[in-house]
């Protein structure tokens, strides 16, 4: 039997495991971390179906009981090297592992908000991410600073995202149509609180997400303001006061919120640019680079080094199996006996 | 009686005459373009005690070239060779000349020395002279050896990148390089002939046959004369023009005369006063991280001297003053390029929003600026907010709610009605609010109320503020574990000099580590408001180059005491980046 290392039990790196598995494939996961899925698990409910986050990962790590596959947790990979047909995955104690394949599934970070000064996060306590209202509303408990139920919340999009001054000239994907299910998900548990969402522009590119788009606006009074919100300072009362541009009708507006959310992008984790670094894999920010946009978005330029999910680019939960199943059919075919 | 004169010396003569009479009206032509201002200060310096620092800077950077030598020894020897070598063959060949017994001592004489006067003994120590004489042309042909070498491989006098002249300084040049060595030839062919050389032009003379000598003696003498009149008549239109200039530069400048907001007379002395070295072509990050070659002060004042200026030179500077540091003669190269990106037509602006901010009473108050930067890195503000209220010091937050400019940015852009605009509202509710002192946060914001407003209350900086309260034991500091690296931003270190104070606090608060280039040296985060033509990923560019620079003894964090340096290097990175504030507020210890 062939063995293939997978780095990272994410989605991508599970759903990989598995089908491979299943397919005669001896599968070693390698985690750095103490427990799988922990993006996922972050979260409370995903879009566009409002599914709970917990199920999707209760589904995905009883795949990992398959028989075949064998997983490593507190194990971080930091390099790859080859040896003749065989891979040598080099951990962080210096311990090599052998595969004949390796597929990298290193994820994703979240952009660190400390970064975009301007907008207060960790400076005033009135400033969240996504992932911390994410947590909020896992918990059923959406309070502003001083503890009150708040009545006006603002979204920024693009936080680190599509911004040149941080870096991130690249568009995260999915924190449009989050900030969208995140504001409908708010207004559910509090009816009453004003709820903006600024944004540069709405990209509302996958299956039902317009349609959730609109049903936020006509159903659930969700208000779009297109503008960028260039700072955010404190005001006496403990409010957050913000300036921006309402762009459409040209006037700089300023006005205070309880709770403004800064919707952070997406950015490769340290373990895909660690090894994206190593092994001479790395692309534009630091991703993982595939070989071709179309058919060979699954090679990497190294051969036999395969890539699935967000340690490419952002992608969605639902785009990351897909990448996944394509990955471990694109090992099988290239590995697999033929017949 | 002994024959002095032969048709040769005449381009020599010729070339003199047409040098001083074209040096001469220049320099009259300046000066009487001098401003009200700058005249009243030479009139009354003009005799002071200040001629003596004036003397001997000039003997220091005309002839010494000091300097340069600080950047580079052999570039320093290369110029020192050349201009002090020069200038003593010059006086020395003058006293050899008069000290020989002759009736008349015609100007050339000294020049052509050797080839008129044969005796050995004409008088006392004359062979003394004949040795100097060897000893001082070796002495300059040394230093024209290394120009050559440097032409070739610049590196090797630790120049990456060199000017690249016009024809007409490559003609200049030319000239010049071919002075020593045929005066080295001429000197040695007439040893030769006859026997009048010293160790080391009778020693090449004797190489020569007797015959060739005889031959090619006065052929030899005329091509020195004019390479010499060549020379000459070409100074005053090339480069070589700083010669002369620079000296008069370095009186004027003593006497206190300085650039204002319009291009004088005194601009056109510094004009000319640039010897084209180009030291500032290194030290420009535009040149270094992103390969721009046309805009560095060589060119830029190049081209102001030969009526070329363009706005896309004059505005694609940093403004970060590196090159201002570094620059032998000390021209005042931020304020040539403040002149030129001045606007000459206004746009008309809306200033009515001003009328909407009240001033306040704040008796007994200090008051504190942030600027609009700090508005923007928050942090740096309540960590001032904190600090004020543990040493229970009353402050009034100017522009805590309404924010107008200092004005400095627009000024950079050459907006200066607008900019005077904002400074007479913000000098007016500073007036009016009677506060103590005014301590700013932004060193754009301090250079400003520094030397741009007439204040009449001390402006400080935070960090000279801070350093006040330890210095008094209001506050006090503990000391952490993290190795802390500072970086200098432009406006307050070349801008302002302050380069002790933040140094000192962070020694107090952390374990200071050095960057690569520091204090003068210390390389501009990039993402300023002084440039407005290069795009963001240049701008990263730099910010990358510079975070390298800090990066060069691995650093825990960054510390910096500007909102704007701070943003630029915080947005690139996870690593911890913290305004000077912050960390005397993490590490001050609670009463």
């Amino acid at each position: 039997m062939k063995k293939i290392a997978v780095i990272g039990a994410g989605p991508a790196g599970i759903e990989a495991s598995y089908i491979l598995a299943s397919n005669n494939f001896e599968v070693t996961l390698f985690e750095k971390s103490s427990s799988p899925l922990s993006n996922i698990l972050d979260k409370a409910y995903l879009f566009p179906d409002f599914s709970s986050a917990t199920e999707l990962a209760d589904k995905l790590s009883a795949k990992l009981l398959q028989k075949n596959i064998q997983v490593v947790l507190d194990k971080e990979i930091v390099d790859i090297k080859k040896d003749g047909d065989i891979y040598k995955l080099i951990d962080k104690e210096e311990k090599s592992h052998i595969a004949d394949a390796v597929l990298i599934a290193t994820g994703y970070t979240i952009f660190d908000a400390h970064r975009k000064e301007e907008y207060g996060y960790g400076i005033y306590k009135g400033v969240v991410t996504s992932l911390d209202l994410e947590k909020m509303i896992r918990h059923k408990q959406i309070f502003n600073s001083i503890g009150d139920i708040p009545s006006r919340i603002t979204f920024l999009q693009c936080v680190g995202s599509r911004d040149e001054k941080s870096g991130n000239n690249y568009c995260s994907k999915v924190c449009c149509v989050t900030a969208v299910k995140q504001a409908i998900e708010v207004r559910k548990a509090l009816p009453d609180a004003e709820i903006y969402i600024f944004y540069m522009d709405l990209r509302m590119w996958g299956q039902g997400f317009e349609e959730l788009y609109r049903e936020a606006q006509e159903k659930y009074d969700i208000r779009f303001v297109r503008g960028r919100i260039s700072e955010a300072s404190a005001t006496f009362d403990g409010k957050v006061q913000i300036k921006s541009e309402d762009t459409l009708i040209g006037q700089p507006l300023k006005m205070n919120t309880d709770l403004l959310v800064l919707m952070a992008g997406m950015e490769p984790s340290q373990g895909t640019k660690t090894i994206g670094k190593n092994c001479h894999i790395g692309g534009e920010y630091q991703f993982i680079s595939s070989q071709g946009a179309h058919i060979q978005d699954n090679l990497t330029t190294m051969e036999g080094i395969y890539v699935a999910g967000t340690a490419k680019r952002p992608m969605s939960i639902r785009d990351t199996l897909t990448d996944a199943d394509s990955a471990a059919v694109q090992i099988m075919m290239d590995l697999g006996e033929k017949l | 009686m002994q024959n002095l004169f032969h048709p040769f010396v005449l381009p020599f003569v010729l070339g003199t005459i047409i040098l001083f009479a074209i040096c001469i009206w220049k320099f009259i032509r300046w000066f009487r373009h001098f401003d009200r201002l700058q005249r009243a200060i030479l009139r009354k310096n003009i005799f002071s005690w200040k001629i003596i620092p004036a003397l001997w800077e000039a003997f220091r950077e005309g002839l010494l070239h000091i300097r340069i030598s600080r950047q580079n020894l052999i570039l320093g020897y290369m110029h020192r060779s050349i201009a002090f070598g020069w200038f003593l063959l010059i006086v020395v060949g003058f006293f050899e000349a008069h000290l020989t017994p002759l009736n008349s001592h015609p100007v050339w004489l000294a020049i052509f020395y050797r080839f008129f006067i044969h005796e050995h003994h004409l008088f006392a120590s004359s062979e003394v002279f004949t040795f100097i004489m060897d000893l001082l042309l070796l002495y300059v042909l040394s230093g024209i050896f290394i120009a050559f070498c440097k032409k070739i491989y610049s590196k090797a006098v630790g120049m990456k990148k060199t000017t690249k002249h016009v024809l007409f300084d490559h003609f200049a040049k030319v000239s010049l390089w071919a002075i020593f060595p045929l005066r080295l030839l001429s000197e040695s062919l007439a040893a030769n002939v006859y026997q009048n050389g010293g160790f080391l032009t009778q020693s090449i003379g004797n190489f020569f046959s007797p015959w060739f000598a005889e031959t090619f003696l006065t052929t030899s003498w005329t091509m020195y004369s004019i390479a010499l009149g060549t020379f000459f008549v070409a100074l005053p239109f090339s480069r070589y023009m700083h010669i002369f200039t620079e000296i008069i530069l370095i009186y004027f400048r003593q006497m206190g005369v300085h650039e204002h907001l319009e291009r004088t007379g005194y601009t056109m002395y510094e004009l000319n006063a640039c010897s084209r070295c180009g030291i500032c072509i290194d030290n420009c990050p535009l040149n270094k991280d992103l390969n721009i070659t046309n805009v560095q002060p060589v060119y830029f004042l190049r081209d102001l001297r030969y009526k070329r200026g363009t706005d896309a030179v004059a505005d694609n500077c940093l403004l970060c003053g590196r090159c201002d540091a570094a620059c032998p003669v000390n021209i005042d190269l931020l304020a040539i390029r403040q002149q030129e990106r001045n606007k000459r037509e206004q746009d008309h602006c809306d200033y009515s929003y001003l009328n909407n901010i009240q001033p306040f009473n704040a008796i007994g108050r200090v008051g504190f600026f942030g600027g609009c930067m700090s508005h923007l890195t928050p942090g740096i503000t309540e960590s001032m907010k904190a600090i004020f209220e543990e040493v229970e010091q009353k402050y009034w937050f100017l522009d805590e709610e309404r924010t107008i400019c200092c004005g400095r940015p627009l000024m950079q852009q050459g907006y200066l009605e607008q900019a005077a605009e904002l400074r007479r509202k913000n000098s007016e509710l500073i007036k009016k609010s009677k506060i103590s002192v005014l301590i700013t946060s932004c060193p754009i914001c301090y250079q400003s109320f520094k030397n741009e407003y007439k204040l009449s209350i001390p402006i400080m900086h935070h960090t000279e503020y801070i350093m006040k309260l330890l210095e008094t034991g209001k506050l006090k500091l503990r000391k952490d574990d993290l190795r802390t690296v500072y970086h200098d931003p432009c406006e307050l270190g070349r801008g302002c000099g302050i380069y002790k104070e933040p140094r000192q606090i962070l020694k107090k608060a952390t374990h200071l580590v050095k960057a690569k280039h520091e204090k003068e040296e210390s390389i501009c985060c990039g993402i300023n408001l002084g440039d407005t033509l290069i795009d963001i990923r240049q701008q990263t560019q730099i910010r990358d180059a510079a975070m390298n620079n800090l990066m060069y003894k691995n650093p825990d964090q960054i510390c910096t005491a500007c909102p704007m340096c701070k943003r630029a290097f915080n947005h690139a990175t996870d690593f911890p980046v913290k305004d000077i504030a912050e960390i005397v507020r993490e590490n001050m210890i609670k009463k």
